[in-house]
Formats: structure tokens, C-alpha cells, sequence
């Protein structure tokens, strides 16, 4: 692996009363895909900005391969970065942005010309050399942000929004190339999104943030089937919430008692175990709920009518009306569908014991 | 006539008082003066031969030019710094900076002149207070020299010399300087492969702006240059209120007129002009 490892050690970060970033600390391994996924204001930026060195945390530590680099300026840290809207120089060619690095840490023209072509036909813009950013598509001048960030062969690579001033066809195919890349350059990446789309499909670990505190910390895989809270569970992905009384919760499962029947839970993996006969709140996703056909029977049951309906194209996502559960969302496939949904129809949802997760109520 | 021959026709007719107004009060007089140039004393090229032949006259035009570039220079100097500043002042901080530079140009320029002379001349505070503190012995000659003409019209274009300048400035994002930081210039490096690069539009637009303006400067020279020092705009009015030799006077002002007019061509050809002059943002 030639990628570097990071570590945040209690890192703070404060504007006044305001409190951007409080107690974060987290660990990125030599050559992983990190992304720091939240809501605007959730300070995730603030974070990568802390890492790029433009700001300086209050309190703790960022740690490169165990080297405190905190009170480093962003030019001493040779990271490379890809900032949001790319901010290429716009008085410079494709080749003298992507030579820019280069220059400013005084290597000759000879190194320069062959790194820049190198990175240059890393991203597959070799022909654009000689043109303006301007002259660009922005998908392009994107890949010259990264052939920039790439080509003095950095530390780290730091991407802030990269993606999201794409359209989303563009977004979906540079993800691909930024996944492709990754992995053949096998450096460390750290990523800033709001998008928890382009979370799951890039990341090997993914850092969920809100209102400046680490929520959840874990691979993409992780975080969506035993998402730790509510704000989880419903960040990433869509889920449905299920209150209760948790009824003789042990390591096997549990059940959730609801004013109108019970609700099997089985749990996989490691969980928030709440207390018995105390309240309890359950995720459970939309896609994981089927329709059932007359007779056939699945360890939860719930009965209901359509109440709204869409048609998705590969599939139909339903609002089902229960009696005691409030709405459910439901998500299925078209060619699994029994029925045809239509606005009224009686239905019985069914899930399995283990689709449903416990989950925390946020701290206010 | 069909109807939209009519109708530009009445486009016309509304342009027509703004023509005529422009036609009398401003070409007519250029183009008298003009006239003059080559009539007075006697018709033909004799007043523009003098050009060639008196070294009166070229050293009013050179002592001019050394005056208005070492002007433009130093205003765009000094302009750059404090443009600099206010662009990377706070929002509070920055209006107080544009404040402190526009407040100079609501003050009467006979009013600035006279302020440096009080300041400048030999028992003026400059001298005094350099005389009490020992730094010298003898007053120096700050005024009634090109020193002191110097002095006061680098104050006057100073304005004009921020304004373009931070409206360029302004226009840089300045997320460009930070990205460069990011990928390892320094401070220094920063400012002189990013920033000054992307101000170049406003420092151009600066200049060609100083340096017109510098042309013909008049009052301020006169004051502060106690005619010993003569610049065009001086000349002229010499030529014509106390020597009567209006075809010299009205030949010199001809030639400055080209001068700007070759000026603005030159640099129309570098930058674009209509923008330099706040037509149009983008």
C-alpha cells in the first residue's frame, strides 16, 4: 500500500458559542476511501478543511501516520486537493493547472512536462493540454482538478463536494472513474458529501456527521443494514419508524409490542439493545417489506390499503395506511408485485423478523 | 416609407436633441480648435513644425511625459497596496477603506494643492519637523519642483487608481488562493503566480486611466510646480491667455488630444475597453 493512514484524535472545532465540530475522532487506514457524509452545517467541511490545514482545529489532533501534523500550514502537509467547483486557475492552461503544483515546489521543467503528461493521461485529457479551463465541459475540468491534486503524488487526496455541481448521469459516470482510480492508485481518499449515494457506492468507510458530532463510523455495508439512530437510518437511504414497548430483548431478539400486535425482531450482528418494557424504535427499510399473496404468510404481518402509489419504472414504492402503525413505505420490485397497486386496495405487507433494526432516538 | 422605415425614423428623431447638443458644445469647439492649429498666425503646417524644431516645446512635451508616467507608476504602486487590502479587509473594515479612499475626491483639487504647498515648502511641516529632529540642516526643495508636482497629482490619481484596481480584485474568487495553498505555494507564490496574474486587467485598466488623466493636468501643476516646471496643460493656457499665440496653444492641444486618442487605441487593442469603463459586468 503507498497510501498514508489519518487519525483524528478528539478534534473541536469552535466559531464563538457556535460549535462547528465537537469530539470527533476516527481512523483511516493506509489506501481506504473515506467519506464524511452529512447535512449541510453537519461540519463535515469544517473537518476536511481541518485535515487540508486551512482550519485550525480548538482542540485535538490530526494525525498523519501517527505524526501529529496540527500545527502544519495546508503547503507543509502535501495533500492534494479537489475543491468544490474545482477552482482551477482560470489564467492558466490545462497543463500549467496541472503543472502548478509542480512548480511551486521548484521541480524542473523535464520532471514537470513528463508528470503532467502522466496525469494528464490519467484522467484521459492528454488532448486538452493547451486549452483554458473555461473551454471545458465540467465533467473535464473536474478530472483536471484531480489530475492537479494527483500529480505531485500526495499525501492524501482531499475531495470536497466533488461531484455535486455534475448533472446526475455525469455524477453517476465520474463515480465509476473515481472508484476505478482509487483503486488503481491505491492512495488514501477522503471525501466530503452530502449525497449518500455516492457514499455507499465509493466508500470503504464512511463517517456519519450531524450538528458537528461523529453519529456513526463504519463501512457502507454496516451503516445501512444496523444503522445506530434514527438520523442513520433515515439519512442514509429511506427507512420506516416503528414505536413500541420493547418486550424481553436478549442477544437472539426481541419483540416489539405496539398498541395493536407484536412485531418479531431477530437481530444480526451486534445492535443498540433497548431495555425491557421501556420504549423502542425500530428502522425498518421500505425495500425489505413484500406484498403478500392470499395465503402466503411471513413472520411479520401487517394489514392495510394503498394510499398512494408510484411507479417507478423498475419498481413501485407504496404508502400503505395500518391500523395501528401509522403509514408504511414500501418499496418492491414490479415483476414481485401480486397486484396491480391502485389508491384503496387492501394489501398484507409482510416482513421477515431480522429487516427491522433498533435504533437510538437522537440526542437533541 | 414602409412602417419599420417609419418607425426607425422616429428612433432617430428622439436621438436628435443628444446629437445636436453633442454636435455644438463638443465637436464644433474641437474642430475650431483644430482650425486654429492650422491657421493662426498664418495657414499651413507652421505651428505643427515647431514640434520638430523648438526645444522649448519638446522639453514641455518630455518633462510631461517623465511627470505623467512616473505619476501612473506610482499611483498604480501605491493604488495595488491599498486595493489589496480592501479586498482582503473584513466587510466592516472595507467600507471604512473605500470611505478613506473616496473622501479625497468629494475635496476641491485647489484645496489638496495648496494643503501641499502648506506642507511642503521651506518652513512648512515637513521641513520644520525634520529640521527640529535633526535629520537635516538645510530645508529640502519639496515644492515648486517637479518633486511637488509629483507629490500632489500622485495624491489626486491615487482613487482613481484603487477603483478599477478592487473592482478587479473583487472579481477574483478567492477560493483560487486558498487551492494554491492547498497544493503547496507559499504566501509569497500565492500572490505572484495567482493573485497578480488575475489583478493584471484592473492594473492595465488603472493606468490607461492615470495616465490620460495625468495629460492634462492643470491645476495642480501650476500650484505646485510655481511655474518653474511647465507641463502641456500649462503650456497651453500660457500660450493662450498671456502670450495671445493661439495657433501654438490650440496645435499643443490638438496633440494632446491625439495623445489620449492613440492611447485608448492601443490599449483598446489589449483590453477591453467598455468593461475598463463599467459598461457591462461580464
Amino acid at each position: 500500500m503507498k497510501g498514508h493512514a489519518l487519525s483524528l484524535r478528539r478534534l473541536t472545532k469552535r466559531y464563538g458559542d457556535f460549535t462547528a465540530v465537537e469530539d470527533v475522532s476516527l481512523e483511516v487506514e493506509q489506501g481506504q476511501f473515506l467519506t464524511l457524509l452529512g447535512p449541510s452545517g453537519s461540519g463535515k467541511t469544517t473537518i476536511l478543511m481541518a485535515v487540508a490545514g486551512f482550519v485550525e482545529p480548538t482542540d485535538g489532533h490530526v494525525l498523519l501516520d501517527g505524526r501529529d501534523i496540527t500545527p502544519l500550514p495546508p503547503e507543509k502537509r502535501d495533500f492534494g486537493m479537489v475543491f468544490q467547483g474545482y477552482a482551477l486557475f482560470p489564467h492558466m492552461s490545462v497543463a500549467d493547472n496541472v503543472a502548478f503544483p509542480l512548480r511551486v515546489r521548484g521541480q524542473s521543467r523535464a520532471d514537470r512536462d513528463a508528470k503532467v503528461r502522466a496525469a494528464l493521461d490519467l484522467v484521459q485529457l492528454s488532448a486538452f493540454a493547451e486549452r483554458l479551463p473555461k473551454q471545458l465541459s465540467g465533467g473535464q475540468q473536474q478530472r483536471v482538478a484531480l489530475a492537479r491534486a494527483l500529480v505531485f503524488d500526495p499525501n492524501l487526496l482531499l475531495l470536497d463536494e466533488p461531484l455535486s455541481a455534475l448533472d446526475k448521469k455525469l455524477r453517476a459516470e465520474l463515480q465509476e472513474e473515481l472508484k476505478a482510480l482509487h483503486r488503481r492508485i491505491g492512495r488514501t481518499f477522503i471525501n466530503v458529501t452530502h449525497d449518500q449515494e455516492e457514499a455507499l457506492s465509493l466508500s470503504d468507510r464512511i463517517a456519519i456527521l450531524n450538528h458537528g458530532r461523529l453519529v456513526q463510523f463504519g463501512g457502507p455495508g454496516e451503516l445501512y443494514e444496523r444503522p445506530r439512530t434514527r438520523f442513520v437510518a433515515d439519512f442514509l437511504g429511506k427507512s420506516n419508524f416503528l414505536h413500541g414497548i420493547a418486550r424481553g430483548p436478549d442477544a437472539a431478539g426481541m419483540l416489539l409490542e405496539t398498541p395493536g400486535q407484536g412485531i418479531h425482531v431477530r437481530f444480526v450482528g451486534p445492535v443498540h439493545m433497548p431495555r425491557d418494557g421501556g420504549p423502542a424504535l425500530l428502522s425498518l427499510r421500505p425495500e425489505k417489506i413484500t406484498v403478500l399473496n392470499p395465503g402466503e404468510t411471513a413472520e411479520n404481518v401487517v394489514e392495510g390499503t394503498v394510499r398512494a402509489f408510484a411507479y417507478l419504472g423498475a419498481g413501485f414504492s407504496l404508502v400503505v395506511q395500518t391500523a395501528h402503525l401509522g403509514e408504511i413505505r414500501a418499496v418492491l420490485p414490479a415483476w414481485q408485485s401480486p397486484v396491480a397497486p391502485a389508491e384503496g386496495l387492501a394489501v398484507r405487507l409482510g416482513w421477515a423478523a431480522d429487516a427491522a433494526v433498533p435504533v437510538e432516538e437522537d440526542a437533541p | 416609407m414602409n412602417a419599420s422605415g417609419r418607425a426607425s425614423l422616429g428612433w432617430w428623431l428622439l436621438l436628435l436633441p443628444a446629437v445636436a447638443l453633442v454636435l455644438f458644445f463638443y465637436v464644433a469647439p474641437i474642430v475650431q480648435v483644430l482650425t486654429i492649429s492650422f491657421t493662426e498666425p498664418e495657414p499651413g503646417w507652421g505651428n505643427y513644425e515647431r514640434l520638430l524644431t523648438s526645444e522649448g516645446i519638446q522639453r514641455v512635451i518630455f518633462t510631461t511625459l517623465r511627470i505623467c508616467l512616473l505619476t501612473t507608476a506610482f499611483a498604480l504602486l501605491l493604488g495595488y497596496a491599498i486595493a489589496y487590502a480592501i479586498t482582503l479587509a473584513s466587510p466592516r473594515a472595507r467600507n471604512w477603506w473605500i470611505l478613506a479612499v473616496l473622501v479625497p475626491l468629494w475635496i476641491s483639487v485647489l484645496v489638496r494643492a495648496f494643503a501641499w504647498v502648506t506642507l511642503l515648502r521651506r518652513q512648512g511641516l515637513v521641513n520644520n519637523t525634520l529640521m527640529q529632529a535633526g535629520v537635516i540642516s538645510e530645508p529640502l526643495p519639496l515644492v515648486w519642483n517637479e518633486f511637488g508636482i509629483l507629490v500632489g497629482m500622485v495624491h489626486y490619481m491615487v482613487p482613481f487608481a484603487v477603483l478599477p484596481m478592487l473592482a478587479s480584485m473583487r472579481e477574483i474568487d478567492m477560493r483560487l488562493l486558498a487551492a494554491a495553498r492547498g497544493l503547496g505555494a507559499s504566501r509569497g507564490q500565492v500572490f505572484r503566480q495567482v493573485f497578480l496574474p488575475l489583478s493584471m486587467p484592473g492594473v492595465i485598466a488603472a493606468g490607461v486611466l492615470v495616465f490620460i488623466f495625468s495629460l492634462g493636468f492643470y491645476i495642480t501643476p501650476a500650484i505646485l510646480g510655481g511655474g518653474r516646471t511647465l507641463m502641456v496643460a500649462e503650456w497651453i493656457a500660457l500660450q493662450i491667455l498671456d502670450l495671445i499665440r493661439w495657433g501654438l496653444g490650440t496645435m499643443m492641444a490638438t496633440m494632446l488630444v491625439v495623445a489620449i486618442m492613440v492611447t485608448l487605441l492601443v490599449f483598446s487593442r489589449i483590453v477591453d475597453l467598455r468593461r475598463m469603463f463599467g459598461a457591462g459586468g461580464r
